[in-house]
């Protein structure tokens, strides 16, 4: 019987090939629950989850949401605009109050990074990262490369390019590696400035010219400009990022072949990915996050059995 | 080590095929009946069943596999993690008479587990219950098969082996074992 190397799910990084490789096959057992009739089952019905948002998600909460209801699980959740955290209280303080109140499982996204491995160093329940600051995105991470794995049957021996904010991204360095634990090549390209300086020490591609990454790629994860955690300007203008490096339908179809179109979401139209690109046939983006509900039980499940 | 074979490959046969006459006498042309094997064991049975069935009537019946990880009622209470099975039924049960198949029935509580996960998948009109081994005195719920290829008597220290010639083993044959020498 198989089961995962650690206790809490902080990041790619701390996991290793054989956990990602587990993941995925009770994801897919989990999958086939989702397209049944009744899509629920009872594995999680004596363990109470708490969503610990400190920063806003729609799809990623939801998506926990979800997982945690179809494993019948008990779920509360906070939010960090409507809590005492405002008054306040400590991260520290404000978790241990939910855990007084006999929760097992945290789920917690902040905009620090490290705070998920803070935690995890004072309190005693499972803890899965949904985002920690610029840091990690571990569920996000394996959805994407469960996504790539159902769509070439294996993820090894694949050109991968994370095009966009790869500074401020948390998808990215999970992403990276992820892709890498499971063999693929990977690259990234962005403008320069949003390229952190040390990227190529990852042993990651490095290109800044969008369509010679296309032309390289089997599949493109592009990423958000996430405005939100820029300070300074890294570009003269949203226009002139989409000019040199949003894709739209018709560099998809100039290239000379298939490559697989993947975001995490939310998508801004029209910046890094035009309408027609982001609803043709090369996008696997809502696929990603059918998936996501999946991967979130299969990593639930497996945190849940490790006592 | 206390190893003792109690159903050679012949008999395994005859019982095989007993079954199946069973099945028929109850399921006349199988015309609304269906087969689900319990995974990970009782699919090796359920195929068995399927392939001999087919030699008598000259037709297949329907034959799934059901894995019952999820609806498993030790989950957490045991030592060792559970690893789930595929589940693969492609037809639809609700309506039909579903056979569950299992090599052996012990405690019942996997068959529990499995009505609960078969349930999922719509409802059946009759569900029965077909093993190979019936574990005499042992059962924690009130659960009875239908069809029994043999009732055996064992401690719980010990521990029933069903084993395929198709599936890595020497011949088709059933053993009693004791667990502490395994």
């Amino acid at each position: 019987m198989q089961e995962l190397s650690v206790r809490h799910l902080l990041g790619i990084k701390d996991i290793t090939r054989e956990d990602i490789q587990l993941i995925f096959e009770t994801a897919d057992n989990f999958k086939d629950v989702l397209n049944r009739p009744i899509k629920k089952v009872p594995s999680l019905r004596d363990i109470t989850i708490a969503n610990v948002f400190f920063e806003n998600s729609t799809r990623t909460r939801l998506s926990f949401e979800l997982a945690e209801k179809r494993l019948s699980a008990d779920i509360i959740n906070f939010s960090s605009s409507s809590s005492s955290v405002k008054k306040g209280e400590t991260l520290l303080d404000t978790v241990n109050n939910i855990l007084a109140m006999k929760v097992d499982m945290i789920v917690m996204r902040h905009s620090s990074p490290g705070a998920p491995h803070f935690l995890s160093r004072h309190i005693p329940a499972n803890i899965v990262n949904a985002g920690d600051g610029t840091h990690e995105h571990p569920t996000q991470a394996l959805l994407d490369t469960f996504s790539i794995r159902e769509k070439y049957g294996e993820v090894a021996g694949k050109k991968v390019v994370i095009i966009g904010d790869i500074l401020h991204s948390r998808v990215a360095l999970s992403n990276i590696f992820a892709l890498q634990k499971l063999g693929a090549d990977v690259m990234v390209c962005g403008p320069v400035t949003l390229l952190p300086k040390y990227i190529k020490e990852l042993g990651v591609k490095v290109e800044l010219n969008v369509r010679k990454a296309l032309e390289w790629c089997d599949v493109a994860n592009v990423l958000r400009i996430q405005l939100e955690r820029q300070q300074m300007k890294y570009f003269p203008s949203l226009r002139e990022y989409s000019l040199y490096y949003g894709i739209d339908k018709k560099m998809l179809d100039s290239l000379n072949k298939e490559i697989t179109l993947m975001h995490p979401g939310p998508i801004n139209r029209g910046v890094e990915l035009t309408s027609d690109a982001a609803d043709s046939h090369h996008s696997i983006i809502l696929n990603q996050v059918e998936n996501g509900v999946a991967i979130r039980m299969a990593v639930l499940y497996l945190l849940a059995s490790k006592k | 080590m206390q190893k003792r074979l109690i159903v050679n490959h012949q008999l395994l046969e005859i019982m095989v095929k007993r079954l199946c006459h069973q099945l028929i006498e109850s399921h006349g042309d199988f015309s609304n009946s269906v087969i689900l094997g319990l995974q990970p064991r009782g699919i090796y049975v359920a195929e068995r069943v399927q392939n001999t069935l087919a030699t008598i009537i000259g037709k297949s019946v329907p034959t799934g596999f059901l894995d019952t990880t999820f609806h498993r009622d030790d989950f957490r209470r045991r030592e060792t993690p559970l690893t789930a099975n595929a589940t693969s039924i492609d037809f639809v049960i609700e309506d039909k008479n579903v056979i569950l198949v299992d090599d052996v029935l012990y405690t019942g509580r996997s068959v529990r587990a499995a009505m609960d996960a078969m349930i999922a998948y719509g409802r059946p009109a009759k569900v029965e219950l077909l093993v190979l081994i019936d574990r005499l005195y042992t059962r924690h719920l009130p659960i009875e098969p239908t069809y029994v290829g043999r009732r055996v008597n064992s401690l719980q220290s010990q521990r029933v082996l069903v084993e395929w010639q198709d599936h890595e083993k020497a011949e088709d044959s059933i053993w009693l074992i004791n667990k502490s020498e395994e």
